[in-house]
C-alpha cells in the first residue's frame, strides 16, 4: 500500500534520512522503532510531503507521492497524527474534529454528523467535552482528539507518530487498544514510537531506525525476542 | 467643538486605520511577516481613484470596484512575486522584513514615474459637509467611515468565524503544518489573505479620499505606520484588537490635536504605543502563546 524507496533528506547540511526503505501492506499495522533522533519524525513528515527527499520514491496505493503537496496527499486518503498531537487550540473539541472532515466538507454525501458520532462513541470523553477549547484539554484528550481529527477524513492509511508520548500509562493502553480497534476497521497503520515494546506488541511487522538507517526489520514478534533489541530498546 | 463631536471625529479617522491595521493583523497572524508595503496599498487605492474619476472621467462605483480589485491584485502580485518564495525555503524573518521596505520603495517609486511625484487633488467621493444631531455638529465623513468600518468589520468577522475558508485561515494561522495535514491548500490561503488584506485596505483608501482631498506617491508612510501601531496596540494577529487599535489611535490623535497641540500628535502616537507595550507587550487583546508538552 505504502512503499519508500531509498529516500534521503537532509535539513541543511545534516543528513537526517540515509537511504531509507520500507514497505506497508494494506490491512497492516507496522511501526518504526528507534530513540530520540533517529530520524522517525522526519521520515513520517517526508511521508506525508512536508518535507522533501534529494532522492528515491514514495509511492502510495502506486501512485507517486515524493513531489505532491501535502493537502493532495491527505485527499488520497493518507492521514497523519502528528507528534505531539498539534490541536488547534483555539478552537473547540468539535471545531478540531470538523477540521479532520475539511477535505470532505460540503461534499456531496459527506457524512461530518455521523462521523462526529463514531469518534464521540469511540473516545465518549471527547463528546463530554465538545464545546470545550482543545488548548484546555489534558494530555491524553488531545490525543485522542488528534487522533479522532485524522479519521474525520476517512483515510485508508492512518501514520501516527509518537501517540504514547506523554501519556501515563493506562492511557497508553488505551490509546493503543483504539490503535488496534482502528486497525480492525480496515484502516492501514504506520506507528512510529519510542515505546519499542508497546508499539511492538500491537504491530505486524517492525522496522528499528538508528542515526537514519534502518538496522533491523521484521515481524514484531522476533523483534520482541530479538536480543539486540531487549537490549537497546526494551531495557531488558 | 464639543468634545462628543471630537471624539466622533477620532472614531472617523480612526475607521481608516482600523482598516489597514487589519490587513497588517491578517497576514502577520497567517505568515508572521510586517508586511511594510502593505502601507502603500491605500497609495494605489488613492491613485485608482484619482485615474477613475479624475483622469477618465468615470463614476464613483467604478472607482470603488476599481480600486477594490486592483489593490487585491497588487496585494496578491506582492505574496506571489516578493514573499512567496521566501516564505517557503524558510528564509530568516529579517530578509523577508528587508524584502517588505523594498516592496514599498518599488511602488512608491512606480506610481512617482507614472503620475509624477506632485501630489494630487481628488474631488469630494459623497459629501464633507456636515449634520447638526442634538446640538452637536458631525460631519457625514465621520458617520460614513464609523459605518463603514463596522460593515466590514462584521463581514470579516462572518468570513473567518462562518466559512469553510475562514476555518482554514483560522486552523493555517495557529498552525500552518497541522493545517496542511488537514488537507488544507495553506498557499491559497496565504494569497486569500493578502487579497482580503488588500482589499480592505482599498476600503480604507476609499475612505482617506473621501475625508482628505489629496494623495501623493508617499501618502502611504506615515498612514501605513500608524496603522501599523494600532495593529500592534490592539495585538497583532488579532482581528478585533486591530479594529481596537485603530479607534484607540484616531480618537487619542484628534483629541490631541484639539485639546493639546497638533503639533504633538504623532507624539502621543507613538507614546501611547510605548506606555502599552511596557505594560501589554503582546497589545491589548494580543495572546500569549502558551504550549502544552
Amino acid at each position: 500500500m505504502l512503499k519508500v524507496s531509498d529516500i534521503n533528506v537532509y535539513y541543511g547540511a545534516i543528513h537526517a534520512l540515509k537511504g531509507i526503505s520500507f514497505h506497508v501492506e494494506e490491512g497492516e499495522i507496522v511501526s518504526l522503532i528507534g530513540a530520540n533522533g533517529a530520524g522517525k519524525t522526519t521520515t513520517m513528515q517526508t511521508i506525508s510531503g512536508l518535507l522533501r527527499s534529494r532522492t528515491g520514491s514514495i509511492t502510495f496505493r502506486d501512485t507517486e507521492i515524493s513531489k505532491t503537496e501535502p493537502h493532495k496527499i491527505v485527499r488520497m486518503g493518507l492521514a497523519q497524527v502528528p507528534e505531539g498531537r498539534r490541536v488547534f487550540s483555539t478552537m473547540t473539541v468539535q471545531e478540531n474534529l470538523e477540521m479532520g472532515a475539511y477535505i470532505l466538507s460540503g461534499k456531496k454525501g459527506a457524512t461530518t454528523a455521523q462521523d462526529l458520532e463514531m469518534v464521540f462513541d469511540r473516545f465518549p470523553r471527547l463528546k463530554e467535552r465538545r464545546r470545550q477549547v482543545a488548548g484546555t484539554l489534558s494530555g491524553g484528550e488531545q490525543q485522542m482528539l488528534a487522533i479522532g481529527r485524522a479519521l474525520m477524513s476517512h483515510p485508508s492509511m492512518l501514520l501516527l507518530d509518537e501517540p504514547s508520548m506523554g501519556l501515563a500509562p493506562l492511557l497508553v493502553q488505551e490509546i493503543f487498544d483504539c490503535i488496534q480497534q482502528v486497525n480492525k476497521g480496515g484502516t492501514t497503520i504506520l506507528l512510529v514510537e519510542q515505546n519499542a515494546k508497546m508499539a511492538l506488541s500491537v504491530s505486524h511487522r517492525a522496522y528499528v531506525l538508528e542515526t537514519g538507517t534502518i538496522v533491523l526489520e521484521g515481524p514484531a514478534a522476533d523483534l520482541l525476542a530479538n536480543d539486540q533489541v531487549k537490549h537497546a530498546y526494551l531495557g531488558a | 467643538m464639543s468634545f462628543i463631536s471630537q471624539v466622533l471625529n477620532g472614531l472617523g479617522l480612526g475607521s481608516i486605520y482600523a482598516l489597514v491595521a487589519l490587513g497588517y493583523s491578517m497576514v502577520y497572524g497567517i505568515v508572521q511577516l510586517i508586511n511594510f508595503a502593505h502601507g502603500d496599498i491605500i497609495m494605489v487605492g488613492g491613485y485608482m481613484v484619482y485615474l477613475v474619476l479624475v483622469v477618465l472621467g468615470l463614476p464613483l462605483w467604478v472607482a470603488v470596484l476599481v480600486s477594490i480589485l486592483v489593490c487585491a491584485a497588487v496585494g496578491i502580485l506582492m505574496e506571489k512575486l516578493a514573499y512567496h518564495r521566501l516564505l517557503t525555503k524558510g528564509s530568516p524573518r529579517i530578509s523577508l522584513l528587508i524584502t517588505a521596505i523594498g516592496v514599498s520603495i518599488f511602488l512608491q517609486n512606480a506610481f512617482m514615474l507614472m503620475f509624477n511625484s506632485d501630489p494630487k487633488s481628488v474631488p469630494t467621493l459623497i459629501t464633507r459637509e456636515t449634520l447638526d444631531l442634538a446640538g452637536q455638529s458631525i460631519s457625514i465623513t465621520t458617520l460614513i467611515n464609523i459605518a463603514v468600518s463596522v460593515v466590514m468589520m462584521v463581514l470579516l468577522y462572518l468570513l473567518v468565524n462562518r466559512t469553510k475558508v475562514g476555518k482554514a485561515m483560522q486552523a493555517t494561522s495557529e498552525d500552518a503544518g497541522a493545517a496542511k495535514l488537514m488537507g488544507i491548500n495553506t498557499n491559497r490561503i496565504i494569497t486569500l489573505t493578502f487579497a482580503v488584506g488588500s482589499a480592505l485596505a482599498a476600503v480604507g483608501a476609499l475612505l482617506y479620499c473621501n475625508a482628505y482631498p489629496q494623495i501623493s506617491p508617499t501618502m502611504g508612510n506615515l498612514f501605513g505606520l500608524k496603522a501599523f501601531v494600532a495593529a500592534v496596540l490592539g495585538g497583532i494577529g488579532s482581528i478585533p484588537g486591530a479594529m481596537i487599535g485603530g479607534y484607540l489611535l484616531g480618537v487619542a490623535e484628534i483629541l490631541t490635536k484639539a485639546y493639546i497641540s497638533s503639533d504633538f500628535t504623532d507624539a502621543v502616537v507613538f507614546g501611547i504605543l510605548i506606555v502599552v507595550l511596557m505594560v501589554k507587550p503582546a497589545g491589548i487583546m494580543g495572546k500569549y502563546r502558551k504550549e502544552k508538552v
